[in-house]
């Protein structure tokens, strides 16, 4: 289920995307998190421990919204706008992580 | 108010060739006061690449290197933590047959000192390191070489030395250093307690690293010590695809993958901001991510999250200084590692404590002794 | 281009890169397009310079009165008046953008666009892809603020987000962070933007106020001195009442719950009774902290501010820093909110054309130092409503995650304090990691700042800063050196 919900300025033209290699729909003018976020809850998994991590200031400054492409690009989604074709990824890459979470 | 310490060896400098010659003094059974005016292991000896390596060392280095590797081999065991230590390999790159003739010529000279150095090129190279690609026709790889964090390393072996009795006073700056008949007297100004403090001592260790030239001056031995503030990077996580310590034969890009994802990288220059402190140099920041995402095209979309350098003493020849005063009895100095000190520090810490402790050293010291220079010109601040 | 300096009998080899133009003839650089960044451009423009504008947004406002995404271009189709996206401020807001417009073609504006360094009399700037070395005579770093936060279990977890970025949502998406949406933490931001959801629709869980009701109520009285302000804040909280939104005073939060995304938050009264609300998410936040990490590298000397209980780059009432040409104005040289930072912005214009022997006017500089003057006195009393909870790092449990970046709990960093290994908070980041991830501390440094104090019976200003290091955010690998790079500013001299 979508963690954010439209509340306003929904008459804009629809942006077609991929989300984990399924079809998606976002706004024009919408950030890759907006994109993600209507449509999932989460925008990526944390290196160390896997957990769910879906962006936390949203002005560019916590750097919690790094999210890849199919491409292997890596976006800020936060400061990022989705646009057609974009082909984005949430799972984690690190299958099951890397060492260390919460080790020096 | 004024503190006194009586003791049988002082030691300027808590990095890692002070912290251990400390530890090793200790466990020898003498009195030590190792004093550092930042924190120990917070300058180079904390802030380098981390690589732990042997190959590519000069010869006459390989003994103490040797001597190194073994200490390395039981980190928790002296100081209390790995400290990230992996013996991953070090796997240094030939780009051209030139440079894989220059890795076989440094292996061949180097039989005997049991590096096990193997060359690999050609398909087996590309077999064995996919993801290095047709970057390089071939390499020499020392299978038991690896890397650290020297953020961790440094620092334990001077708390491994505190633990077993020695004391170590931090952000504590040396004033003024003599020798008072048979004894050093030394002057120091501590930032976190009024007043001051002075230390006297039998044995006196110039471990100050690229500050050791105010201590050698002060006993007439003027080196010419050049600091230079290598430049280093380091990347976000990144899913591992790099298990060995790289490194190029001709110098240039370096680099390593931590455990955690992070690649990180190193080459160029830094530059000072003041005699204490440095700061990475734009130019060369640029340049290094240029030569290493052209080296490891899995950076191609990664990014910098953090660039740092340190203050290195460097001497002409590159080799250190390791051994006693030429002027003073009791004086010994170990200095000038020309950014390759992190792995035979440990060995040069024991090495000192021998010399302290038994007056001799079954290692060869001749290539690093204080006098090879031509006579600097004194200070003229 | 190298040259040897012998100090202290140390040798050292500087690389020190000479700046293509004399300095005289550079532009002087604007960083933030913010209210404060706005008004000093404004400024010397009127003074017939042309500066250079650097802002990492596409648009131009800042976070305060930041702008939807432009219609027609990359976005298209934001229809809400400024009205609906400001509301009090709506007139303040469209004063700032209009006054940006008025002098776009007399400045060398560049969006989207960070500053990544600075180094020598120049700064590092990423556009597209590209490094730009942009050589600067002066400086005015007017890096605005983010929130300032500390942690709680569940912390990390998606819909949990800063009051700054739920406003951000609401004001630059059209999206609220949840359903439901609890409002967690202590500042004029926490009912500002409960206020500003209940408008919009959404559901509001409730507030959460760290702060006692009586000490907010006593702090009240010193507000009257901005009546305007003290209205609108009396009327947030009556307009949540009146809409049957349950506010409660002297909270703290025991956890965000739920494995996958927010469920519930739970919290506690200073009493200790303990409470359960369901919600799909929480807005949080502590007050305002500053972006000062390009004022740390230009070399500028810092002072601990006990009001803004962080280091702060030091300043004079002009907006002078301690290195000659380089000056703060707004939120990033200290919190003083939205108003202050236009007034400071042209101040330190005017501070900045008096060291370059131009005339200004003198009835304008006193004008805005009785307003500066006025406004700081107001902020002393917003600061005793909204106080920060300084008992809360006692209370972080040891396997909280508290650097968010590199996963380090309060318990490691408990740690090296306990045993002696840190005392002093860039000692405590090499050996944990805490502040050395993606974010350069801008999200744990309160917390380690606070937790190294508490660990080590100091206070916050005992336990050091946090050095900042270049790239003050992420720099792709891939980035390329600019080819204009000194081209460029000097054809843009006027």
């Amino acid at each position: 289920m979508a963690l954010l919900q439209r509340v306003a300025e929904q008459g804009r033209r629809v942006v077609h995307f991929t989300l984990d290699g399924r079809p998606a729909e976002a706004l024009e003018g919408d950030t890759v998190l907006t994109a993600m976020l209507t449509n999932g809850e989460r925008l990526r998994r944390s290196e160390f421990a896997g957990s769910p991590r879906a962006g936390f200031c949203l002005m560019g400054a916590c750097q919690d919204c790094w999210v890849r492409t199919e491409e292997g690009e890596r976006l800020r989604a936060c400061g990022s706008f989705i646009a057609d074709g974009m082909r984005l990824l949430s799972e984690g890459e690190w299958g099951g992580g890397l060492s260390g979470e919460g080790s020096s | 108010m004024r503190e006194r310490i009586d003791c049988d060896v002082a030691i300027v400098g808590g990095g890692i060739v002070g912290g251990s010659a400390a530890l090793f003094l200790r466990q020898a059974g003498l009195s030590v006061t190792l004093l550092e005016r930042d924190w120990c292991g917070a300058k180079a000896s904390g802030v380098n690449f981390g690589g732990v390596r042997r190959q590519g060392r000069p010869l006459e280095q390989l003994a103490l290197s040797q001597r190194a590797h073994a200490i390395w081999g039981r980190l928790p065991e002296l100081i209390g933590t790995d400290a990230e230590y992996v013996r991953s390999g070090h796997l240094k790159l030939a780009r051209s047959e030139a440079d894989l003739a220059s890795l076989v010529a440094y292996r061949e000279r180097s039989r005997g000192f049991g590096l096990d150095l193997e060359i690999i090129e050609g398909e087996a190279f590309r077999r064995r390191w996919p993801a290095l690609g047709e970057r390089a026709v071939g390499g020499s790889l020392c299978p038991e070489d690896g890397h650290a964090n020297p953020r961790l390393v440094s620092p334990a072996f001077a708390r491994a030395a505190a633990a077993l009795g020695a004391v170590v006073r931090e952000q504590t700056a040396i004033e003024r250093v003599e020798k008072d008949g048979g004894r050093f007297v030394l002057l120091a100004k501590r930032e976190l307690a009024a007043g001051e403090l002075e230390v006297r001592a039998r044995v006196l260790l110039n471990t100050a690293g690229a500050w050791s030239r105010r201590v050698a001056d002060a006993f007439g031995e003027a080196v010419p010590l050049e600091s230079l503030h290598p430049n280093m990077a380091v990347t976000e996580p990144l899913p591992r695809f790099l298990d060995v310590n790289i490194g190029v034969e001709g110098g240039g890009v370096y680099g390593r993958q931590v455990l955690r994802g992070n690649m990180v990288v190193g080459g160029g220059r830094g530059f000072a901001l003041d005699p204490d402190r440095a700061r990475p140099q734009r130019d060369a920041v640029l340049t290094l991510m240029r030569d290493a995402a052209e080296l490891f095209p899995q950076l191609r979309h990664a990014h910098v999250i953090r660039c740092w350098t340190g203050v290195e003493g460097y001497t002409p020849d590159r080799n250190p200084v390791i051994g006693p005063s030429r002027t003073t009895p009791g004086l010994y100095h170990a200095f000038g590692f020309s950014g390759a000190g992190f792995q035979i520090g440990p060995a040069v810490g024991q090495t000192l404590a021998e010399l302290v402790t038994a007056g001799e050293t079954a290692m060869p010291l001749e290539a690093f002794r204080i006098d090879r220079f031509p006579p600097a010109p004194p200070d003229n601040p | 281009m190298g040259r040897r300096i012998e100090r202290g009998g140390v040798v050292v080899t500087a690389e020190l890169p000479t700046a293509k133009l004399p300095t005289a003839e550079l532009p002087p650089v604007i960083v933030g397009a913010g209210p404060a960044g706005i008004r000093a451009a404004e400024r010397l423009v009127a003074a017939g310079l042309r500066p250079v504008v650097v802002d990492e947004a596409a648009r131009w406002g800042g976070q305060i009165y930041r702008q939807p995404p432009e219609a027609g271009g990359p976005g298209g189709g934001f229809t809400r008046p400024k009205s609906a996206l400001y509301g009090f401020e709506a007139g303040k807001a469209d004063a700032v953008h209009r006054a940006m417009a008025a002098i776009r073609d007399r400045v060398d504006y560049r969006p989207r666009t960070l500053a990544w360094n600075c180094e020598a009399g120049a700064l590092d700037l990423l556009c597209d892809g590209e490094s730009l070395v942009q050589p600067f005579s002066r400086l005015i770093l007017a890096t605005g603020a983010t929130d300032r936060v500390l942690p709680f279990p569940g912390w990390t977890l998606p819909g949990v987000f800063t009051l700054g970025g739920s406003q951000v949502a609401l004001k630059f998406q059209g999206c609220a962070v949840g359903r439901r949406v609890a409002f967690l933490g202590t500042g004029p931001l926490l009912y500002l933007v409960a206020y500003q959801y209940l408008k919009a629709g959404v559901e509001v869980a409730g507030v959460f106020d760290t702060t006692p009701f009586a000490v907010q109520a006593r702090a009240m009285a010193g507000m009257l001195r901005d009546p305007s302000t003290l209205a609108k804040g009396l009327l947030f909280v009556g307009w949540l009442r009146a809409h049957g939104v349950p506010v409660h005073n002297g909270v703290r939060p025991l956890r965000a719950e739920g494995t996958e995304r927010v469920e519930a938050l739970a919290w506690r009264y200073a009493d200790g009774r303990e409470h359960r609300v369901s919600c799909d998410a929480v807005a949080f936040g502590l007050g305002l902290r500053s972006e000062t990490q390009l004022a740390d590298l230009a070399g500028c000397r810092f002072r601990f501010d006990a009001a803004d209980r962080a280091w702060l780059p030091e300043r004079d009432g002009a907006g002078r820093s301690s290195v000659a040409g380089v000056y703060l104005a707004g939120d990033g040289g200290g919190i003083a909110g939205a108003d202050a930072a236009e007034l400071a912005g042209e101040r330190a214009a005017f501070a900045l054309l008096e060291d370059l022997g131009r005339p200004v006017d003198a009835a304008r500089v006193r004008e805005l130092d009785r307003r500066l003057g006025g406004i700081a006195t107001f902020r002393r009393s917003l600061n005793a409503a909204f106080p920060f909870p300084a008992d809360w790092a006692a209370t972080v449990a040891d396997d909280t995650m508290i650097c968010r970046c590199e996963g380090v709990t309060a318990g490691a960093l408990r740690g090296v304090a306990r045993s002696g290994q840190a005392r002093e908070i860039n000692r405590a980041k090499a050996l944990t990691r805490t502040g050395m991830g993606r974010c350069q501390g801008r999200m744990c440094g309160a917390t380690a700042a606070e937790l190294l104090a508490q660990a080590l019976g100091t206070g916050p200003d005992g336990v050091g800063r946090l050095r900042a290091q270049p790239p003050i955010k992420p720099l792709p690998v891939a980035a390329t050196p600019s080819p204009l790079a000194g081209a460029r500013s000097g054809r843009e001299v006027a």
